[in-house]
């Protein structure tokens, strides 16, 4: 039963954002690592070029980059008492496949937690007192601080080329930026996108009524710019075709512009696709992962790659799998609140959008990148006085389009029919003179929402899929509901012709429309082995030579576009790996 | 039933012709009701220099009712043809016939059960099965209400028709018509807006009609050239570019 391969120093399982930081940095180190990718090989040169890549169908709706349900998908239940179904087509969230993951196909939006988001239950504590937190609200501090983290927040910020600007610089608060921000040691590496007509209009409401808006922090490069690999990305040209779509001028950071060419030259390391990993073999005596097994989708054929460190670098989904298969780290379980493996399964709440129709003005929404918003960050974390409110956490709020592809982006006015001469006569009409305002809300952990093994359904291997236990909390409902209330207050700031103010509706989590790809725990850091998966370090309690890298371990989801943080985590852990591990490999923090 | 004198085959085709023949789109069955303002020509014409090429997978019958539908959804006005005659019924029946129409992308294992609204789709059927029972239980409840399929009804009974379907008051057999309404509508969007490349949009009829440009998308300096002014350039495809 399978082949098995001579050893390597390291595996890498999933090239996307993270596999390709480890491996790089892990090849870097003199490292010989193999990167085992469930996908396809994708290359920008080769597969995202006009004119396909502007092919609307083909990529946003008929979700060309996506993770293909038919070999491996989620199912879902609301609660612990229900039958969970499978999520048969995507549509809530969109996770990639393929050489560069969703790093692929993402917006750019990247962002650095506040401080009081990675000491949040201590943060809350303090400020609230010891009974504020609700018994069944299971946040957690990150095991990591702002400050320790800010170097490894300013390298990915550089690899990506971010363009944005600084709010709070060295402990200086700069108007402009993101004054919320915590202190950081450098500038963005390049200055903020072209404004929109939308950011621009936002950005005038939102400062008359006295809250602090910035441009998006954006991996969508506004220059000409080379990161410290030494690759170049081109100026954003503002397409309109970033979120599901490859970039075809290299403008958009992703793992195959900025850091797969320099670790692709290294003859150190492997790239293995259409490797769809298995389980680890695990030796609990010796808590090591002593191999990853996985199988050749070209071929059938199944192989054992031996290796003396193992990074789990995939989706959180992925990730939280392979755990559960391979016997590491004991199951959580929300009747007894014991084990680990799939605590803190988080997603996120969207406050009902604003959208705002002006007949004078001139949107062009199709002239965008996928970050080019203005935002205010007045109401997000804990920025504000929750004092008395009944909920905690917010939502960063923006307004500028990120598309105006017109299979899915048609605003019309509350009202209009869906089909017929009326609804084209105000297609036609408002097309090009409305946008929306968003609100993106944090979804705090809740001890009811976890991960495990579906017992129904599997995935092509013929493994379990991962069940969902989740459903949107009441503390996501205030969350959206007051953020959904400023969203109104912004949007009538505007003065505009017309406005859609739709009331938030409080009902369950649907897998049907788009809300956001921002999954999230299930793997959580922590500081210890009763309440974590991972120590600070992304190391496993239970397998020293393995780590843990990506979303799945945040012990909660912030209202931040995760990539940002895990970018920052993922240099973080190399770093632990290449400077403490390596020379002397053991647990990193005494269990 | 008069009507049903003229088999759908030969309809479907004089149709294309007469459309080919005139640059209009084609006639409805029965002569259209509609409201005098919106019968004046479309100021976006779409010229057809070739007769509708034969449905993939869509028997006459159901090839009828897509026509039809479409035309309902997308009806001729002084913005844009009808959806039929900007490629919409064409660009279905290709989608049906190719890999979505398949079941791409479509989880299929079973069991399958009955879940709740937010759980999404939950059946075995491919996307081309389940518009085939979609439009048979459209034409049987039609036959029921007005005693004809839905492509012979006038164009005033189809708008009822539709809205009974949005609404979910078309009783179909153990099956919500809601939900297919939200699938007819959702690929008929996609046909209307879809790039031209795929059978729909002809002419980038609706592209513009909204004022979207296509392609080559590259706003570099335009987002500042036309910062709060209305682009002014003609819309390009991606066959303009192959």
């Amino acid at each position: 039963m399978g082949v098995t391969l001579p050893g390597v120093d390291a595996v890498v399982i999933g090239v996307g954002w993270t596999g390709s930081i480890l491996a790089r940095e892990l090849t870097k180190a003199g490292l010989k690592v193999v990167g085992l990718e469930r996908g396809p090989r994708r290359t920008p040169g080769e597969d995202f070029t006009i004119p396909t890549i502007r092919d609307d169908l083909k990529y946003a709706v008929r979700q060309e980059l996506f993770q293909d349900t038919q070999m491996e998908t989620v199912t879902l239940r609301h609660a612990g008492a229900e039958t969970a179904l499978p999520i048969r087509r995507l549509g809530a969230f969109l996770p990639g496949t393929g050489v560069g993951g969703a790093g692929a196909h993402w917006n750019g939006m990247t962002w650095r937690l506040l401080p009081s988001d990675h000491n949040l239950r201590t943060h809350l504590t303090q400020r609230y007192g010891a009974r504020a937190i609700p018994d069944e609200m299971s946040i957690a501090d990150y095991p990591v601080s702002y400050a320790e983290l800010e170097p490894y927040y300013d390298r990915f910020e550089k690899i990506c080329g971010v363009s944005g600007k600084a709010g709070n610089l060295r402990g200086t608060i700069i108007d402009g930026g993101n004054v919320f921000e915590g202190p950081r040691s450098d500038e963005y590496p390049n200055p903020p996108l072209e404004q929109s007509v939308a950011g621009a209009t936002f950005q005038a409401a939102a400062s008359g009524l006295g809250y602090h808006p910035f441009p998006a922090p954006s991996s969508n490069a506004s220059r000409v710019y080379t990161n410290p690999e030494g690759l170049t990305m081109g100026a954003c040209v503002y397409c309109g075709h970033c979120e599901r779509f490859g970039c075809e001028t290299n403008a958009k950071a992703s793992p195959g512009v900025s850091i797969l060419p320099t670790l692709m030259a290294d003859p150190k390391f492997e790239l293995r696709t259409n490797a769809y990993v298995k389980d680890l073999v695990y030796d609990k005596v010796a808590h090591k992962v002593k191999s990853v097994r996985y199988v050749d989708t070209r071929s059938g054929e199944e192989y054992e790659q031996p290796a003396g460190l193992v990074v789990l670098g995939a989706y959180v989904f992925t990730n939280n799998l392979l755990l559960l298969y391979s016997g590491i780290g004991e199951p959580y379980d929300p009747a007894t609140g014991k084990g680990v493996v799939g605590k803190n399964y988080c997603y996120q709440t969207g406050a009902a959008a604003v959208t705002v129709f002006f007949e004078d003005k001139e949107i062009n929404p199709f002239m965008a990148s996928g970050a080019q918003g203005v935002l205010i960050d007045d109401f997000n974390g804990d920025n504000f006085d929750h004092a008395g409110l009944g909920f905690f956490g917010g939502a960063w709020i923006q307004a500028g389009p990120t598309n105006g592809r017109p299979i899915l982006t048609r605003p019309v006015p509350a009202g209009t029919p869906r089909w017929g001469r009326g609804w084209k006569q105000a297609t036609a009409k408002w097309y090009n003179h409305a946008f929306s305002i968003v609100g993106s809300c944090c979804n705090y952990a809740h001890r009811d929402n976890y991960l495990d093994l579906d017992p129904t359904y599997r995935d092509a291997l013929g493994r379990p899929l991962i069940r969902m236990t989740y459903n949107f909390k009441e503390n996501d409902y205030k969350v959206a509901e007051y953020v959904t209330a400023v969203l109104g207050r912004i949007g009538r700031a505007m003065n505009p012709t017309l406005i859609n103010t739709p009331p938030y509706r409080r009902g369950n989590f649907s897998i049907i429309p788009y809300q956001s790809t921002h999954n999230t725990g299930g793997t959580i850091m922590g500081a210890d082995p009763k309440s974590s998966v991972v120590n600070r370090y992304l190391q496993s309690w239970d397998a020293d030579n393995l780590f843990v890298v990506g979303a799945s371990v945040f012990p909660q989801n912030q209202s931040y576009n995760p990539t940002g943080a895990v970018g920052a985590l993922a240099y973080w852990a190399a770093n632990a790996i290449t400077s403490q591990y390596l020379k002397n490999p053991g647990p990193l923090v005494p269990a | 039933m008069a009507d049903d004198v003229i088999p759908r085959r030969k309809f479907l085709l004089g149709a294309g012709v007469a459309a080919a023949a005139t640059g209009l789109n084609p006639p409805s069955p029965v002569p259209a009701q509609v409201p005098a303002p919106t019968d004046a020509p479309p100021a976006i014409a779409v010229r057809r220099a070739e007769p509708e090429a034969p449905p993939l997978t869509l028997n006459p019958t159901e090839a009828a009712f897509m026509t039809a539908a479409v035309d309902t959804l997308i009806p001729a006005d002084n913005l844009t043809p009808s959806g039929s005659a900007c490629g919409v019924a064409a660009f279905i029946d290709r989608q049906l016939a190719g890999a979505y129409g398949g079941g791409a992308r479509l989880y299929r294992d079973g069991p399958f059960l009955k879940g709740k609204p937010e759980h999404g789709y939950q059946l075995a059927l491919t996307p081309r099965e389940y518009f085939r029972a979609g439009i048979a239980a459209t034409n049987d409840w039609t036959r029921k209400i007005y005693g004809k399929d839905f492509d012979r009804l006038s164009e005033a009974e189809r708008e009822t028709a539709m809205k009974a379907l949005e609404q979910g008051k078309a009783e179909f057999p153990g099956f919500s018509s809601k939900d297919f309404f939200e699938a007819l509508l959702a690929l008929t969007m996609e046909g209307f807006f879809a790039d031209p490349i795929y059978g729909g949009n002809r002419e980038m009829a609706a592209w513009k009609m909204v004022g979207y440009p296509g392609l080559p998308a590259t706003y570099h300096d335009d987002i500042k050239a036309y910062f709060n002014k209305k682009y002014d350039r003609p819309p390009q495809s991606i066959a303009d570019f192959t």
